[in-house]
């Protein structure tokens, strides 16, 4: 660490209050559909209702004729290519003669009202010739299964990727087991419920076009409808509108829904807004992968684990998108944040003719975890052990390996986690509690159950070309700071937390900084706002911005005070030795302007080296890693099969917690998403259709949903490469607590919850002992 | 059909077609885009604002049926730049995250606050049960009603977010 980062901080580890949190509760924060442009259009998807089928007609007459459409639009309207880049190059924007699953767009229109153009679209007349579907990714990989995935997308059939881990020798290691426990466990989909739907507009401008949008990353949506419209990228404008929550969810669907808006403005030169409403959104855009996951783990008699095998199976939907990258996260989160020698994992995302699934907070780990966190409570119970002092043995520490063979060289604070947590929750007492209320009680159970996880902190060896951040720190004439960064905020905090880096690297108050709108013309590329990596790697960003200027700064003010050396903190400069002589950093900004200093820095940073071998599955996979240990209290009710989550601990080492206020708001939030995985939300689907799409059919957590209160912790074990020592969290929270409820709900049953949701038909399956 | 109504404390006339929601009626025509819609069905209470003084989800209340009426939305609550306690609290309590559900969440509280300037946690979390936040887990937003409460009790620990006492 260097100089700066070492010193006691005023601003890094304060509360601050969200810099955009008034424009917020006075209604003034703009979001996607609270913006119009004149002439503007709405747009309407006519989308595929069919699973599986040839097109063999497209009859738009009527919709064409109706006297409020504008504009109509097929593929062969599309300027540029028809497809959404994203990481393979396999979904059309716009399905040609053949439609993989039920919503695929298939034509847009424009109308000059959002009723016209719904009442338009229902006038499309679509013919289809059906195809044999497939829904399930087991009976998708099975020999003779429909062909779903377009094959230069796929490794083998249905199977977009299969990738691996090997480590040791598992046969041995199960050899070497005293106990072996083993399960299926099963999850379904799980929807992102952002309150704002997705929505973008695109404006025509002077040979380009903007798009202005609810997103999480821009240059992923500047590059898809640079695509669609055959234009260079300096030519496409991205601006990011107030956004309304992402969890993953706007992280590449927005390519999609800018690119569609993107073709029907070019055609009709017109402003175009294409906003969807809940149940738009629920049916055709990214969800979390349901999935299969197979699971062994072998043991020594004092609980030493001795070997692992996992095989599982995401069920990806009809296209790639983000599936691949999704699939290595679960890949090397499979085996969990402990010591294992022998290690044997082989995953699988399967193509169906389902809507294509997405990133979703925790991006393809959270599945796993519900398998390995149940595994180690199944082991547990099997030795007799307390699952909690279970954990604490095989636990990562510093100078371990991980199960891909990477050293773990620093900020490893698994372990003061799991102890803070057995504190804070007095985890004997409380474990003895629950005991004694399940004697006393005849219908009513509680439990009380443990998880232990590890998040490696940003894109990792998969996507290291990703994993770069600039920034650009100006002093204004006046002392106020603009900085300006490519990472969008959706309501985590990241404006707040790096206005605060850059505030305490240059000496001044939170207040005097502002961060710029991201607009895709203006602002450094910062690459994706994912992967729980904006404050590590943007904020490393800011931070190397914001020193470079702050030496300049102190440079003019030594010739500004003709002094040998000066001080700068909280908006205030002075010579060292003459404190009673400070000056506002206003004077010194006035002077430099005057004397033609350079106002501005950019800032750079990559995260540090990662590597990784396909075949073995063996590497540094990420640069550094963030834990947490979750402890729920659930209560049963033995008559209705409800479960109500009553208690809560919580405890993360993400480093150097930069803001405390906002990281427990976002502990707070992932548990309560962690809490409708684990027992609310349940996505139906028949035939390949989302059945119910909107909130009576799909139910997240209400405010009755969840516990009271939570206790939240941090213990801060700093990373060397983060700014002020700090490491990822957003994604952590939700990873972490749907297991903890899960084994919880298992203890209070008696029974072992192998499939989410836990919904009361299951937990009073679970009661009478059916699995 | 012309309707007449107060919205924010003004008199409003407005033409309006049959079967216009009270919702696009404030966002569309009337350009208070504070109001949010988040399901348009009744489930997330994104759009709530007060109707006389009671909370009304303004996606399914017809435009037509506020004629004669008082109307608040989010605006009218820090008219003349100050803010309302409720949106102080909110700030001070770190109740906010994406913002889309706070509106409607400021609305509610209001309402919950004037018939009950008492409330329990649990009435808290009770009353604004029909109001979805995805982002916080509510405790924020629950801990900023029980402040807000302070506030307009006039309870001398009331600390403004600048940390000074009124
Ligand atoms: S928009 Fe009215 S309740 Fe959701
Ligand atoms: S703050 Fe995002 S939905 Fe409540």
């Amino acid at each position: 660490m260097d100089e700066i980062t070492q010193a006691p901080t005023r601003i890094v580890g304060g509360s601050a209050s969200r810099l955009d949190a008034a424009a917020k509760v006075t209604g003034q924060a703009r979001y996607a559909d609270d913006l119009s442009f004149p002439g503007m259009l709405y747009v309407k998807v006519i989308r595929s209702d069919r699973p599986h089928a040839r097109v063999t007609a497209l009859d738009l007459s009527r919709v064409e004729a109706h006297p409020q459409v504008v504009c109509v639009v097929t593929p062969g309207d599309i300027p540029g290519e028809n497809v959404v880049p994203i990481i393979y190059r396999d979904m059309p924007l716009l399905a040609e003669g053949r439609v993989r699953y039920v919503g695929e767009p298939l034509a847009l229109l424009a109308a000059r009202t959002p009723e016209a153009a719904e009442e338009a679209a229902r006038l499309a007349r679509v013919t289809y010739e059906d195809l044999p579907a497939v829904l399930d990714p087991l009976e998708a990989i099975r020999e003779g299964a429909p062909q779903v995935a377009v094959p230069q997308a796929a490794e083998a059939g249905n199977i977009f990727n299969h990738m691996v881990i090997r480590k040791g020798d598992v046969g041995q290691g199960f050899s070497q087991a005293d106990v072996v426990v083993e399960g299926e466990y099963r999850v379904g989909y799980q929807e992102h419920a952002y309150l704002e739907p997705q929505g973008v507009i695109a404006v025509p401008e002077e040979g380009g076009m903007a798009i202005y949008g609810t997103l999480q990353c821009p240059y992923y949506v500047q590059n898809a409808v640079a695509a669609v419209l055959g234009l260079p990228l300096s030519k496409v404008r991205v601006v990011q509108t107030a956004t309304g929550g992402g969890f993953g969810g706007k992280e590449d669907v927005p390519s999609q829904l800018a690119a569609l808006a993107a073709v029907v403005a070019a055609k009709s030169g017109r402003p175009t807004k294409l906003v969807y409403d809940r149940a738009e959104d629920i049916i055709s855009t990214s969800k979390r992968h349901p999935g299969v996951i197979r699971y062994r783990t072998g043991a020594k008699r004092d609980g030493t684990l001795v070997a692992v095998e996992v095989e599982f199976y995401y069920n990806a939907g009809a296209y790639q998108t983000l599936s691949s990258a999704v699939l290595w996260r679960g890949l090397v989160h499979a085996p969990g944040p402990y010591r294992i020698p022998n290690v044997k994992v082989d995953a699988y995302s399967v193509a169906t003719n389902t809507v294509p699934c997405g990133a979703f907070r925790g991006f393809g780990s959270p599945q796993v975890i519900f398998a390995h966190e149940s595994q180690m409570d199944e082991l547990a119970n099997r030795l007799g052990m307390d699952p909690l002092e279970l954990r604490k043995k095989n636990a990562l520490r510093e100078g371990d390996e991980t199960a891909t063979g990477q050293r773990l060289t620093e900020s490893v604070g698994l372990l003061a986690a799991i102890e803070r947590a057995r504190e804070l929750s007095d985890w004997e007492n409380l474990r003895r509690e629950a005991e004694e209320f399940n004697r006393r009680e005849r219908f009513r159970r509680r439990g009380v159950g443990v998880s232990t996880v590890m998040y490696g902190v940003g894109m990792g060896a998969k996507a290291p070309l990703l994993d770069k951040a600039g920034a650009y720190v100006k002093l204004e004439a006046d002392g106020s700071v603009t900085v300006a960064v490519g990472n969008t905020e959706m309501g985590q905090g990241a404006i707040t937390v790096l206005g605060q880096i850059a505030a305490e690297a240059l000496g001044v108050r939170l207040s005097d900084v502002q961060l710029a709108p991201v607009d895709t013309s203006r602002v450094p590329d910062s690459g994706p706002t994912v992967a729980s990596r904006t404050t590590t790697v943007a904020g490393a960003a800011v931070l190397d911005a914001a020193s470079q200027l702050r030496a300049r700064v102190e440079a003019a003010a030594r010739e500004f005070f003709g002094s040998q050396r000066v001080e700068i903190a909280d908006g205030k400069v002075w010579p060292k030795d003459r404190p009673r002589d400070a000056k506002p950093l206003s004077e010194v900004a006035r002077w430099m302007w005057a004397h033609n200093w350079d106002l501005g820095a950019t800032g750079w940073a990559q995260g540090a080296p990662v590597d990784w071998d396909p075949k073995t599955g063996q590497g540094n996979a990420y640069f550094v890693y963030a834990y947490a240990c979750h402890i729920a209290e659930v209560e049963v009710d033995l008559l209705t099969g409800e479960t109500h989550v009553t208690r809560f601990w919580a405890v993360h080492d993400s480093g150097k917690i930069v803001n405390p206020a906002l990281a427990r708001g976002q502990v707070a939030g992932g548990i309560a998403q962690g809490i409708g995985y684990a027992l609310m939300e349940e996505l139906r689907s028949e035939d390949g259709r989302i059945v119910a799409p909107s909130f009576t059919g799909y139910h997240i957590p209400t405010a009755m949903d969840v516990p009271g209160q939570y206790v939240i912790e941090f213990v801060e074990a700093p990373y060397s490469g983060g700014p002020y020592g700090a490491k990822g969290l957003g994604e952590v929270p939700l990873m972490a607590a749907h297991a903890a409820v899960a084994n919880a709900l298992s203890r209070a049953t008696g029974g072992r919850l192998r499939e989410y949701p836990a919904i009361p038909e299951r937990v009073l399956g679970l009661v009478r002992g059916e699995r | 059909m012309s309707i007449n109504f107060r919205l924010n404390g003004r008199e409003v006339e407005v033409d309006v077609p049959p079967g216009r929601r009270l919702l696009n009626l404030l966002r569309e025509d009337l350009g208070l885009t504070g109001t949010k819609e988040g399901c348009g069905e009744g489930e997330c209470g994104a759009c709530t604002v007060l109707v006389d003084g009671r909370p009304r989800l303004a996606c399914l209340t017809a435009a037509i049926q506020v004629e004669g009426k008082e109307v608040l939305t989010v605006e009218g609550l820090s008219a003349g730049g100050k803010l309302h306690p409720m949106q102080e609290a909110l700030i001070k309590a770190a109740g906010v995250q994406c913002g889309f559900c706070t509106p409607g969440f400021v609305m509610a509280a209001y309402a919950l606050l004037s018939e009950n300037p008492h409330p329990t946690r649990q009435e808290v979390r009770e009353f604004l049960s029909g109001n979805l936040c995805r982002c916080t887990g509510y405790e924020g937003i629950v801990e900023a009603v029980l402040l807000a409460a302070k506030y307009l009790r006039g309870d001398p620990s009331r600390v403004t977010p600048d940390g000074k006492t009124p």
